[in-house]
């Protein structure tokens, strides 16, 4: 074994290792960067700012709440994708997918469309006196629109990998469908499904062309970050970024954490 | 009777199952016997309700459940790769059934305990049901199966990928469940299980149910090709133990009340023998043979085969034998002649009644 991996080393294999080892420092190298670049007192002074700690705040929570809640909707869609067969269902894994190719300042404009005070949503909710342009449900909704086929192709992959014969076995036993859903099929895809929502919540929280359309204000943190960049410039950016990468990694970090544990 | 499948068909492109009929009655061991891809499999997802059939009926204690639901028959179904809940532990595995029928927690505990103690798996309760041995995983999706005490139990290919050892312990459990009363539908391509367990047995082949009937029935009279040729033989017989030897020899009484001797493990059970035609020598005397077991009797008919004849001798039963053109020649064999059909110990195969 050892002959064979020391030829690997001269050839073929240093070239794999030589251009993977490029692309990941082209992934480390800007983040890293900018963290030898950002002085320790300009990163002290912007934590003390309320402005920077509530937009980081005002995305992380959107997002989580986002995340919560379409995933009720989600993870029976998911379901469906794993578990049956109809019609043009390569159609619908291709709309799901959707999101992922549309640039987002244009699903920014369509969400603006859908709930802008001229729409039918949007006349609806001004009847009630309510704007819903700059508010966080239109923060969630762009959100959400980014970020959804994360949670349902992961949670489908998960559905795919249990086997059929365990829901057949509970079916036999005695089990409703619905029983079998709960007792089964969701137990078994728990781990792909958490995956799929800390992916959902990541993809969520950095949302920013979509985000800006529909609410520049309040300010989630991406918006705040690029508002500081263009009124005051780089050097005042970067610190309010960096806070927001680090508190970013650590929420992600810790939530992977958690959910391969459960 | 408690089973009644009526005309049942289900048609798939390039495979059907046509119009099977049969019945089960309370208490009886029922063997579907068939060579893969005969649809055996297929016939129990639709008794147990997981596929819908395209005709026909089947009514369990006279009810019509042809549509009913799967989770509504009260029927268990041993699948032939368990089905073992990976993420519960073996009590949640067997109490599944229960509390997906909302028994309460008392009634739960005392069955789990009671089905764990008579599987021998009361040990393993709390253990990650992962780790477990084949054989443990075995009991424990029995356990779980028969826990609501289903009207009917059926088992597809329980016993194919288990070990000699555990293939008996096994088997044995298999009779004991059904000697408790417990109906059983078993799937199984292997003939010897079936001769085994079986106290009725229905053939199937290519979706057709090709022959029902008792265990000797099947066997002697084959209407298959396919349990003819596992079998081995028309010489299918029915046999009682009697002694064995010092040397090891087994005697056993044939229905014709004459004994028959080979070499068998275990030794001391009633069962069944068979022994392929070609081993069947005749002769005109029985001096100086080696062959331990020969049966006087009369020649009553001669059938041409590919390739020589086959000779039918009436030794109070018939004993059939094949030889080659030469031989009926040389010996003159014609109906009606007396001759003594020998068949040495070693090619009895004998299989027990379990």
């Amino acid at each position: 074994m050892s002959a064979t991996t020391k030829n690997d080393f001269s050839g073929f294999r240093l070239t794999m290792m030589l251009l993977g080892a490029f692309v990941l420092l082209f992934i480390i190298a800007p983040l890293l960067g900018m963290v030898v670049n950002t002085p320790f007192k300009a990163i002290a002074s912007t934590v003390a700012d309320s402005q920077v700690l509530h937009s980081i705040w005002l995305s992380i929570w959107v997002a989580m709440v986002t995340s919560l809640v379409f995933a009720i909707p989600a993870i029976p869609l998911a379901y469906i994708l794993a578990r049956y067969d109809f019609p043009f269902k390569n159609v619908l894994n291709g709309i799901i997918d959707l999101p992922i190719v549309v640039p987002h300042s244009v699903v920014g404009i369509a969400l603006l469309g859908l709930i802008a005070g001229d729409s039918l949503l949007g006349k609806a909710f001004d009847s009630f006196g309510i704007n819903l342009l700059g508010t966080p449900f239109a923060i969630a909704l762009a959100m959400a629109f980014v970020s959804l086929p994360l949670l349902i192709n992961s949670a489908r992959d998960g559905f795919l990998q249990v086997p059929v014969r365990l829901e057949q076995a509970a079916l036999t036993l005695g089990a409703t469908p619905s029983q079998v859903f709960f007792t089964i099929a969701l137990p078994l895809a728990w781990r792909s499904i958490t995956t799929g929502l800390v992916m959902m919540f990541a993809r969520g929280m950095s949302e920013f062309g979509a985000v800006i359309i529909v609410a520049y204000h309040p300010m989630v943190a991406s918006v705040m970050i690029y508002d500081r960049f263009t009124t005051f410039g780089l050097k005042y950016a970067q610190p309010a970024a960096l806070i927001f990468l680090l508190i970013s990694l650590f929420v992600f970090i810790s939530l992977r954490f958690f959910s391969r544990k459960k | 009777m408690i089973l009644f499948v009526d005309q049942i068909s289900k048609h798939f492109p390039g495979f059907s199952l046509s119009a099977i009929s049969f019945g089960v009655s309370q208490g009886d061991y029922f063997m579907l016997l068939g060579p893969t891809g005969a649809g055996k499999s297929l016939l129990l997802q639709i008794l147990c309700g997981l596929v819908k059939p395209d005709g026909g009926r089947i009514l369990l204690n006279g009810i019509d459940i042809t549509f009913a639901s799967a989770s509504q028959r009260n029927m268990g179904i041993l699948f032939q790769d368990l089905a073992i809940f990976p993420h519960l532990n073996t009590y949640d595995n067997i109490a599944y059934p229960l509390k997906v029928k909302r028994e309460s927690s008392g009634v739960i505990k005392r069955r789990v305990q009671e089905l764990a103690e008579r599987f021998s798996i009361a040990h393993l309760l709390h253990k990650n049901v992962n780790n477990l041995s084949g054989g443990e995983k075995q009991r424990i999706a029995l356990a779980r199966t028969l826990a609501t005490n289903p009207s009917l139990l059926l088992l597809d290919e329980p016993l194919s990928a288990v070990d000699p050892q555990l293939h008996l312990d096994l088997l044995a459990m298999l009779r004991s469940i059904n000697r408790a009363g417990t109906t059983v539908i078993h799937v199984t391509h292997n003939y010897e299980e079936a001769i085994s367990l079986a106290s009725k047995i229905g053939v199937l082949n290519q979706g057709k149910l090709v022959q029902l009937g008792s265990t000797v029935d099947v066997f002697q009279y084959p209407r298959s090709e396919f349990v003819a040729k596992f079998t081995g033989a028309k010489n299918f017989f029915k046999v009682k133990f009697s002694r064995v030897s010092q040397n090891g020899l087994v005697y056993a009484e044939l229905p014709f009340g004459r004994s028959i001797a080979f070499y068998s493990n275990p030794v001391n059970a009633n069962g069944f023998v068979c022994f392929p035609e070609e081993t069947v020598v005749l002769s005109t005397h029985v001096e100086n043979q080696s062959a331990v077991n020969a049966f006087q009797g009369k020649v009553i008919d001669i059938f041409a085969q590919r390739f020589g004849y086959e000779v039918v001798i009436d030794c109070g039963v018939k004993i059939f034998s094949r030889i080659t053109g030469e031989s009926l020649k040389k010996m003159g064999i014609a109906p009606g002649m007396e001759l003594f059909a020998t068949v040495k110990a070693n090619v009895v195969r004998f299989i027990p009644e379990i």
